[in-house]
C-alpha cells in the first residue's frame, strides 16, 4: 500500500504529488474493472491441474491462500522483502506476493504442501526438525522451499553460498545458525541418497 | 566453532533420562509441511475481511469522522470507530510483562480525541473481501487539526514541548507536580553514599548515550478472527503470547464479563514481547458484532511498524568509579526512555537492570518514562535492559582499559553473586554470573588471538529477570499408557516440548509418549503470558506437579490392585514395584485403564519472586574504514540456563537473541522526518539481519541450577539480547580507537566518526 509522503523541498513535493495523482487515477480507473472482470487461469499446482478465476489485481499469494486454501505460504510483508511466501514457479523460487495470479497460466507451481511425498518428509524437512532449525515456524515453509531449490541447483553449497541463497528469507527467531547447519546436513543426505 | 555445555565444579549435576536430550519437537511436522494454523490462515464460513484507516499525522486533533461514503459502498458490512468502544475506565493492571492502563489501551486501539502518532488506528471497515475493505477505509473522511509533534525524548521533556495528554501528571516519590507534562513517571533508586563512593574512586568515567527506536520484528503480522455471536458470546482466534490476558483485556475494553469470551491461541509467528497488548482483537470483535459475521482483521507490514509496539529509544547518562585495584565504588545513572504515545514504557525494568550485574556499594538511578508522538512502546526481549547495558558495559570497558585490567577479570572482580544487593532493593539468591564469566574466560574463543588490521574484540555481560506468575496444566493418562498434556502457554519457540519433557522425566516415560496441547481459555486453568522467560520455568513446574499428581494416583490404584499399602510401593525411573509385582508406567497405566476411573493429573502454580538470568558475549569485528560497515567475524554467547531441558532450543534462544542484538547494534532504527513520519516502514528499509550478515553463533550453556525449580530451570528466553550491542561497541573501540555512543552504529554513523577523527 502506498502511504502519503511528506516531503520538504518544492521539487520533491512536485514530483511526489504527481506520482500520487497518477497512482490514484490508475486505481480509480481500474478498480471497477478489476472486480467485474474475472480472469480464467489454468495452471499446475503440486502436480495437479488446477483452474481458477481471479481478479487481475490478485497476487499469486492471495490466490493460493484465500482462493485455494494453500495457507502454507505465509504473508510476512507482501512486498518481496521477507520470503515467507516463497513458492517454486517453473522450478525457480519466487516471492508469490510479487507474482500476479494470472501469471500462473500454464506454469508449474510447487508449494510447501507439495514437498513431502505421500507421508514421507523430504530430507530438508527432516533435517530442519532434527536440527531444531525452527522456533515460531512462520518463516519455515519459505525456507524449506528456498533450500530445496538451492540444493537442486547446487548440491554442494559452501556456507557462504547457503547464506547468500537464503538472504531473501528473513527469520527473526533462530539467528540462522541452526538453519544453515540443517541445510548442510540435508545436502549430505541428498548426496548419500544419490551415490 | 562449537556449542558446549558447562557444569561448573561448584554445582552437583543430577542424572536425567529425558532432560538434557534433544527430541524432535511435537509440533515440528506441522510446521515444516505448512499445516500449522496461524491466525491469518484461518477461514470461517461467511467470514468478512477487515481493514484499518490510520492517521497520516503524528499529532492531530480529530475534528470529525464521516463514514457515510464508506458505508454506502457495495460489499461494506460494518465500520467501527472509537465511538463503538465503551467509555474506558482509568484502571491499571499488571499483565505479566508490564502494566496496562485500560483508558490508554482503548485510546490506542482506536484513537479517541487525538491521533498521537502516525499510523494510529482511527477507524476500521469490514467488507465481503479485503480489497473492498481497503477501498472503503480510504473513503472514510477524517478532518484533522494538525498539531506540532515531538519524537525525541529530551525534546519531549522540555517545558514548552507539545503536550500529548493534558491530564498526565508525573508519578514521583517527590513533590506532586501541579502542571501536566510528557513525563509519566520518575523512578528513583539509591543505596549507600554516592558522594563518598565517587570520592573513594581513582578512576571516574561519565558518558552519554542515545539509542533509536527498534521493532521486535516478528515475521507474522498481527491477525485475529472474531465471532461475536447473537447470544453475546465472543470467540477470538488470535496471534498472542497470552490468551488469558487477551481475554482480560477484551473484557475490560468491551465491558463484558470474561465468562462471555473464549480466546483460542493460534500458532504464533514470533512475539518477543510485542504480542501481549491487544490491537486488532477488540476492533475485529466490534466489527463482528455490528455485521453479525465472523471478521478477520490482519495487519500489513507497514501497519506493524507504524502502529504496533516498538521498543524505546533512549537517552542515558552513566557515571561509574573504581579504585586503581579494580573495585567499583560508585555508580550513577540518569535514564530517559520513550514510552511512545501513552505512559508506561520500559523504564521500570531498565532502571532495575542498569547496574544489576555488579556489586556496587554506592549507587543512584533516576529513570524517566516520557510520552512522545511515536507508537506506544512495548516489551522487546528483556525490555529496557539492552539499552541500559549499552551504557553500563561500555563505561565498564573504558574503566578496565584505563586501569589496564583484563575486561573479563574486571567484571569477575565486581560481579554480583549470592547475597549481593541490587540497587533497586532485592538481594540475589544463588546466581550464575561468575560461572558464566568464568566459562567465557576459559573458552576457546577468548584464548584464540585476533589478528589483522581494523579488527577488534569486545566483551559485555547482561542481566534479566525471570518471572514466575500463574500457570496451569492438566495431564490425562490415555488407555495406551501415553499422556496428553493440556496447557495454556502459547508456544513461540518449542515450549510444548520443554514442558512435555519435564512431565516425561517425572513419570519416567519418553518425551515422545507425551502429547502436549496448547488449548483455549475454556479448556485449561488460568495461565499468564508467554513472556518474562517464564514458560519452561513456571508452566514447567505445573507440568512436573501434574505428573506427581498422576504418580500419586497410580500408586494408590496399584496398591488396590496389588493389595498392599501405597507406602509399600516403590517407584524408580517410571517402574512401579511391590514384592513380585513390577510394572513400567505404561504397563500399569494400560492395566489401570480397565480397572477403574481415568487418571487425570492437575496442577496450578504461582511461584513468587523471580529467578535471575545472566549472559555474556565475546565478539570479534572487522571495520571497513572506507564505508563504516562492521562485519561480525566471530560471536560467542555464554548463558546460565540453570538446567537446559532441551539444549537445542536453549541454544536457539541464545543464538536468536544474539542476532537480534547484532541488528540493534549495527542496523535497526526508526527513521523519522521532521513531521514525525517513519520513513522506513518496510523490511527492506528497516533492514533486520539476514543470513548473509552474520556468522555461526557459538554457545556456551552454563548450568548453575536454580534452587527454586525441581530440575534447576532458569528462564532462557530473553537475556541473550542484552549484551550484544555493548560487546560490539567495545569491539569497535578496539578496532578503531573510537568510542561510539549512539545506536545503531550504522555505516554512515561510523563512517562519519572515522572521518571526524581523521580530521576530514
Amino acid at each position: 500500500m502506498s502511504s502519503p509522503q511528506h516531503t520538504n523541498t518544492p521539487a520533491q513535493k512536485h514530483s511526489s504529488t504527481r506520482t500520487l495523482q497518477h497512482t490514484t487515477a490508475l486505481q480509480r480507473g481500474n478498480e471497477e474493472r478489476f472486480v467485474t472482470e474475472k480472469i480464467h487461469v489454468s495452471t499446475t499446482i503440486n502436480g495437479e491441474a488446477v483452474e481458477f478465476l481471479c481478479d487481475a489485481r490478485q497476487s499469486l499469494l492471495e490466490l493460493l491462500r484465500d482462493g485455494l486454501s494453500l495457507t502454507g505460504c505465509k504473508e510476512g510483508c507482501n512486498n518481496g522483502n521477507c520470503g515467507a511466501c516463497t513458492v517454486m514457479m517453473n522450478h525457480l523460487p519466487v516471492n508469490s506476493c510479487c507474482v500476479l495470479a494470472v501469471e500462473a497460466e500454464d506454469a508449474e507451481i510447487e508449494t510447501v504442501e507439495g514437498i513431502a511425498a505421500q507421508g514421507q518428509l523430504h530430507p530438508v524437512q527432516q533435517c530442519f526438525l532434527q536440527g531444531a532449525a525452527l522456533q515460531c515456524g512462520i518463516c519455515t515453509p519459505g525456507f524449506i522451499v528456498t533450500v530445496k531449490a538451492l540444493l537442486e541447483q547446487n548440491p554442494h553449497p559452501t556456507e557462504q553460498e547457503i547464506r547468500f541463497a537464503l538472504a531473501g528469507n528473513l527469520c527473526r527467531c533462530t539467528g540462522y545458525d541452526k538453519i544453515i547447519r540443517s541445510v548442510q546436513a540435508a545436502a549430505e543426505i541428498l548426496q548419500e541418497a544419490k551415490s | 566453532m562449537s556449542n558446549v555445555i558447562v557444569q561448573p565444579s561448584s554445582t552437583r549435576p543430577r542424572k536425567y533420562n529425558v532432560i538434557g536430550t534433544r527430541p524432535v519437537r511435537h509440533d515440528g511436522v506441522d510446521k515444516v509441511t505448512g499445516k500449522a494454523i496461524y491466525a491469518a490462515d484461518l477461514s470461517l464460513p461467511n467470514m468478512a475481511q477487515g481493514a484499518y484507516l490510520r492517521s497520516p499525522h503524528a499529532h492531530a486533533r480529530i475534528i470529525s469522522i464521516d463514514t457515510s461514503q464508506a458505508e454506502a459502498m457495495p460489499g461494506v458490512l460494518a465500520v467501527a470507530t472509537s465511538a463503538d468502544l465503551p467509555d474506558p475506565w482509568d484502571k491499571t493492571e499488571e499483565l505479566g510483562e508490564g502494566c496496562i492502563n485500560y483508558a490508554h489501551l482503548s485510546g490506542n486501539v482506536l484513537a479517541r480525541k487525538k491521533a498521537l502518532y502516525r499510523g494510529h488506528a482511527v477507524a476500521a471497515v469490514a467488507a465481503t473481501d479485503i480489497h473492498t475493505a481497503q477501498q472503503a477505509a480510504r473513503q472514510i473522511k477524517v478532518e484533522y487539526e494538525v498539531l506540532p509533534a515531538v519524537t525525541w525524548v529530551l525534546d519531549a521533556m522540555e517545558e514548552d514541548a507539545p503536550l500529548l495528554h493534558d491530564n498526565l501528571f508525573t508519578q514521583t516519590l517527590g513533590e506532586k507536580p501541579t502542571k501536566p507534562s510528557n513525563i509519566g513517571q520518575h523512578i528513583h533508586f539509591e543505596q549507600g553514599d554516592i558522594e563518598q563512593g565517587f570520592a573513594e574512586a581513582d578512576v571516574v568515567i561519565e558518558r552519554e548515550y542515545r539509542t533509536e527506536t527498534v521493532h521486535q520484528g516478528y515475521i507474522e503480522p498481527h491477525a485475529s478472527v472474531a465471532l461475536w455471536n447473537e447470544d453475546g458470546r465472543l470467540k477470538i482466534w488470535t496471534a498472542t503470547q497470552g490468551s488469558f490476558t487477551v481475554r482480560q483485556q477484551l473484557a475490560e475494553l468491551l465491558k463484558i464479563p470474561v465468562s462471555k469470551i473464549t480466546v483460542v491461541p493460534c500458532e504464533i509467528g514470533g512475539g518477543f514481547g510485542g504480542k501481549i497488548a491487544v490491537y486488532e482483537p477488540p476492533v475485529a470483535a466490534v466489527l463482528s458484532r455490528k455485521c453479525g459475521r465472523p471478521v478477520k482483521l490482519a495487519m500489513r507490514r507497514d501497519e506493524v511498524f507504524e502502529g504496533t509496539g516498538p521498543t524505546p529509544g533512549s537517552f542515558m547518562r552513566v557515571k561509574m568509579g573504581a579504585t586503581k585495584e579494580g573495585r567499583l565504588t560508585a555508580a550513577k545513572a540518569w535514564l530517559a526512555y520513550d514510552a511512545g504515545a501513552f505512559p508506561g514504557g520500559m523504564i521500570g525494568p531498565g532502571s532495575m537492570c542498569v547496574f544489576s550485574c555488579y556489586d556496587i556499594p554506592n549507587a543512584t538511578v533516576d529513570g524517566y518514562d516520557v510520552v512522545l508522538n511515536k507508537p506506544k512502546t512495548q516489551a522487546y526481549r528483556a525490555p529496557g535492559a539492552t539499552q541500559a547495558a549499552l551504557a553500563t558495559e561500555t563505561v565498564i570497558d573504558e574503566i578496565a582499559v584505563e586501569l589496564g585490567i583484563d575486561p573479563v577479570d574486571f567484571r569477575l572482580q565486581n560481579a554480583a553473586k549470592e547475597g549481593t544487593r541490587r540497587v533497586d532493593g532485592p538481594t540475589y539468591p544463588r546466581i550464575g554470573l561468575v560461572e558464566t564469566l568464568q566459562a567465557l574466560k576459559e573458552s576457546e574463543h577468548w584464548n584464540s588471538p585476533l589478528e589483522g588490521p581494523n579488527r577488534g574484540r569486545g566483551v559485555a555481560c547482561g542481566f534479566w529477570f525471570n518471572a514466575g506468575l500463574k500457570s496451569s496444566a492438566a495431564a490425562n493418562v490415555n488407555d495406551d499408557g501415553t499422556v496428553t498434556l493440556v496447557e495454556g502457554s502459547p508456544d513461540i519457540g518449542g515450549t510444548r516440548t520443554s514442558l512435555a519433557m519435564q512431565l516425561a522425566e517425572t513419570l519416567g516415560i519418553a518425551a515422545e509418549e507425551v502429547h502436549p496441547q496448547v488449548v483455549d481459555t475454556d479448556s485449561v486453568g488460568y495461565t499468564d503470558v508467554t513472556g518474562g522467560s517464564r514458560v519452561t520455568f513456571s508452566t514447567g513446574l505445573a507440568a512436573h506437579k501434574a505428573a506427581l499428581d498422576i504418580q500419586d494416583q497410580m500408586i494408590k490404584r496399584a496398591a488396590e490392585l496389588w493389595e498392599c499399602q501405597p507406602d509399600d510401593i516403590q517407584v524408580d525411573a517410571g517402574t512401579y514395584g511391590y514384592n513380585d509385582h513390577k510394572q513400567t508406567f505404561k504397563e500399569l497405566a494400560v492395566e489401570l485403564s480397565s480397572t477403574g476411573e481415568a487418571i487425570v493429573g492437575r496442577a496450578a502454580v504461582n511461584p513468587q519472586g523471580s529467578t535471575n538470568a545472566f549472559s555474556a558475549n565475546i565478539v570479534d569485528v572487522e571495520v571497513d574504514p572506507e564505508t563504516g560497515k562492521v562485519k561480525i567475524l566471530r560471536f560467542t554467547t555464554a548463558q546460565d540456563a540453570g538446567k537446559a531441558i532441551h539444549p537445542s532450543y536453549v541454544e536457539g534462544q541464545m543464538q536468536g537473541g544474539s542476532v537480534q542484538g547484532i541488528g540493534w547494534a549495527l542496523n535497526e532504527e526508526y527513521f523519522y522526518d521532521d513531521r514525525g513520519a517513519m520513513k522506513n516502514a518496510s523490511f527492506l528499509d528497516y533492514r533486520m539481519p539476514t543470513s548473509y550478515d552474520v556468522p555461526m553463533i557459538e554457545t556456551i550453556i552454563v548450568e548453575v541450577p536454580n534452587p527454586d525449580h525441581p530440575f534447576g530451570v532458569r528462564g532462557v528466553g530473553e537475556v541473550s539480547i542484552v549484551p550484544p550491542p555493548a560487546a560490539i561497541t567495545n569491539a569497535i573501540h578496539q578496532a578503531t580507537g573510537l568510542r561510539m555512543h549512539h545506536l545503531p552504529i550504522s555505516p554512515p554513523r561510523l563512517h562519519q566518526a572515522i572521518a571526524e577523527r581523521n580530521g576530514q
